[in-house]
């Protein structure tokens, strides 16, 4: 390429570019570096880090369990509503958070439909508890992994499959020693994503779990309550964010990410 | 039609009928293969010849029609039952496993243990001659690595039908030559039955000790490639092998063609074949004295260059391929669009019944 470059297309470049980073710049300018090691020691915020790192991980894991295999059902199955089911798993991706907040309360909550039932066999509750934050973060991220690894498995050749089935694998040993290791990079890639929505979810946590220190509030859940009382606190609070998701993403980026 | 497989069920080999059915597409095809024999399928793009060989291993759906491999009935099983070898055209080794890994990945699944699957593959590796590529991933094989790999990869599940679709058809001109030798090696080695799919008519008869020719979904015709060589039945084998074809009626020594009459060797009635090569043909500017048989009156469509040997098409009441010498081009002066006289001697004119 050479030439001038068309500054109808630069200077909205540029000010997007702006606008993407000014926020984050103005987070490390305004952050309360001399106090921040003493901040960071706080329990409470150490008590949310904690809570937000461990519920978002197994919000993961959750995903990864259930969502690989409907991926796979969506990908490699043909069944009557395929499409329609492709539809509604999507829904949650474009679902405003706090909506699926109320409906997991309608579903799960103790009047629930499945809830009642959880409630009078097992005693088990799960609305304004960790394992609630958990449910909460796992239906608003789970969408993202199921898409990703879907279409790692559209795009991956499934003559490899075939080849597997010739050589004597049942369809078991086909899914798990050929395509899981080949889409491997995908299922990474669905996996930081939907970690990272996870980590944070705010509006189906606090409608569904609430909001009690060591329980059910989350980081995100802190930022919003410490800006109310403390914007000082708020400040730190979403630098640790911030600094725990660029790591994240710096560390997989060069190796896996890179498909995003 | 020529077979050499006899009517009687044997004990070992492969009897099948192939029916597949796919929108505005059908195959039908019997194949029968004699344990220890190669059998090529050899056809056109499209012809079918990959589907066929996918009904084999059982990844395309038999809409009609049975396998039956050693006497016991083969379609009944998913691929993963069917006692079977499969070469893919471009090998399809799993990208992140060793070549020692995809070697052993069909006995692991056969339930060998992990030492076990590992010593049978390593010997593998050792007859196809890459021992020393053992912990290679597929991309840092070359193409005839590659194939050797597959190869061993499908010997190891020590299948009773070997299946290979296109072995050679992804390696450049000097790698197929070492490779279609090795090839050759190791299916005489192999003691079940073999099915290779090819374009390449030189492939099939270098490796297979009999073809099966197959265009639109049918079999056109088989037989040891000689046989096929001789006697073409299709213009498509007729091309194959060089040789010009033409259907005709024959009466004692005399065939007519079109407007032509042939003087053959063989003595047949009714309708027949007539094939005659190129090399053949000889050219004339004004009509040669003697016989009016094998003569007659061309205008020539093209000329191309054919190895040494300058080849001309001629049209007119048969359409003919003429191989002849440059020096002769220069001489008779030849360009497209002239009218020439064309003749052909009866000794090198082959007739055989359609």
């Amino acid at each position: 390429m050479s030439g001038r470059l068309p500054w109808l297309l630069l200077a909205p470049a540029l000010a997007g570019m702006a606008f993407l980073v000014l926020p984050l710049a103005g987070l490390l300018v305004r952050a309360p570096w001399s106090t921040l090691p003493a901040r960071l020691a706080e329990p409470q915020v150490l008590e949310a880090l904690r809570l937000s790192l461990v519920t978002a991980t197994i919000a993961t894991l959750v995903c990864l369990l259930l969502g690989v295999p409907l991926a796979w059902l969506l990908a490699r199955t043909a069944f009557p509503g395929r499409r329609l089911l492709r539809a509604l798993i999507t829904v949650p991706l474009v679902l405003p958070p706090v909506v699926g907040g109320v409906a997991l309360l309608l579903v799960l909550g103790r009047r629930g439909l499945v809830g009642q039932w959880l409630d009078a066999t097992f005693g088990v509750s799960l609305p304004f508890t960790t394992a609630g934050v958990v449910i909460a973060e796992a239906f608003v991220a789970m969408p993202f992994l199921v898409i990703s690894v879907e279409g790692a498995l559209r795009t991956g050749d499934p003559r490899f499959e075939e080849a597997a089935a010739t050589l004597g694998a049942s369809r078991w040993t086909v899914f798990r020693r050929v395509t899981l290791p080949l889409i491997a990079p995908g299922v990474l890639a669905g996996a930081v994503l939907c970690w990272a929505r996870a980590l944070g979810e705010f509006g189906a946590t606090i409608t569904f779990a609430g909001n009690f220190p060591g329980t059910t509030q989350t980081m995100p859940l802190a930022v919003y309550l410490a800006l109310e009382t403390e914007p000082e606190a708020a400040v730190v609070l979403s630098l640790v964010l911030l600094a725990v998701s660029v790591i994240i993403l710096a560390g997989l980026r060069e190796r896996w990410v890179s498909r995003i | 039609m020529s077979r050499s497989a006899p009517e009687s069920p044997r004990p070992g080999g492969l009897r099948a009928r192939l029916v597949v059915e796919r929108p505005a597409f059908r195959l039908d095809v019997e194949l029968d293969v004699a344990a220890g024999e190669v059998v090529a399928l050899l056809g056109p793009n499209g012809a079918g010849k990959t589907t066929a060989l996918r009904a084999l291993a059982g990844l395309a759906a038999l809409a009609g029609g049975s396998i039956e491999l050693d006497g016991r009935p083969l379609h009944t099983l998913p691929p993963e039952h069917r006692p079977i070898g499969v070469v893919f055209q471009d090998y399809l080794l799993f990208p992140h496993l060793s070549a020692l890994e995809n070697v052993a990945f069909g006995p692991r699944c056969q339930g060998a243990s992990r030492a076990e699957a590992r010593r049978v593959a390593a010997a593998l590796l050792e007859r196809v001659g890459l021992a020393g590529h053992a912990s290679a991933k597929p991309r840092q094989l070359s193409g005839g690595q590659a194939q050797r790999v597959a190869l061993a990869r499908a010997l190891a599940v020590r299948p009773r039908l070997l299946l290979l679709d296109e072995p050679l058809a992804a390696l450049d001109a000097h790698t197929r030559l070492e490779t279609r030798s090795r090839l050759r090696r190791h299916l005489t080695d192999f003691e079940g039955a073999t099915v290779l799919v090819t374009h390449d008519p030189l492939d099939a008869m270098v490796l297979a000790d009999r073809l099966v020719v197959i265009e639109n979904g049918a079999v056109v015709q088989q037989g040891t490639s000689a046989e096929v060589a001789r006697h073409p039945r299709t213009d498509y084998v007729a091309r194959l092998v060089g040789l010009n074809l033409y259907r005709g009626v024959a009466d004692g020594p005399e065939v007519a063609v079109g407007g032509v009459v042939f003087s053959v060797t063989e003595r047949l009635q009714g309708p027949v074949f007539v094939a005659f090569p190129p090399a053949s043909v000889a050219l004339y500017r004004s009509r040669p004295d003697g016989s009016p048989r094998n003569l007659w009156r061309g205008r020539i469509d093209g000329i191309e260059r054919y190895g040494d040997n300058i080849r001309v098409h001629l049209d007119g009441p048969i359409t003919v391929s003429a191989d002849v010498t440059p020096a002769a081009v220069a001489e008779l002066d030849l360009s497209p669009g002239q009218e020439i006289w064309a003749a052909v001697k009866a000794t090198e004119t082959h007739a055989y019944p359609a």
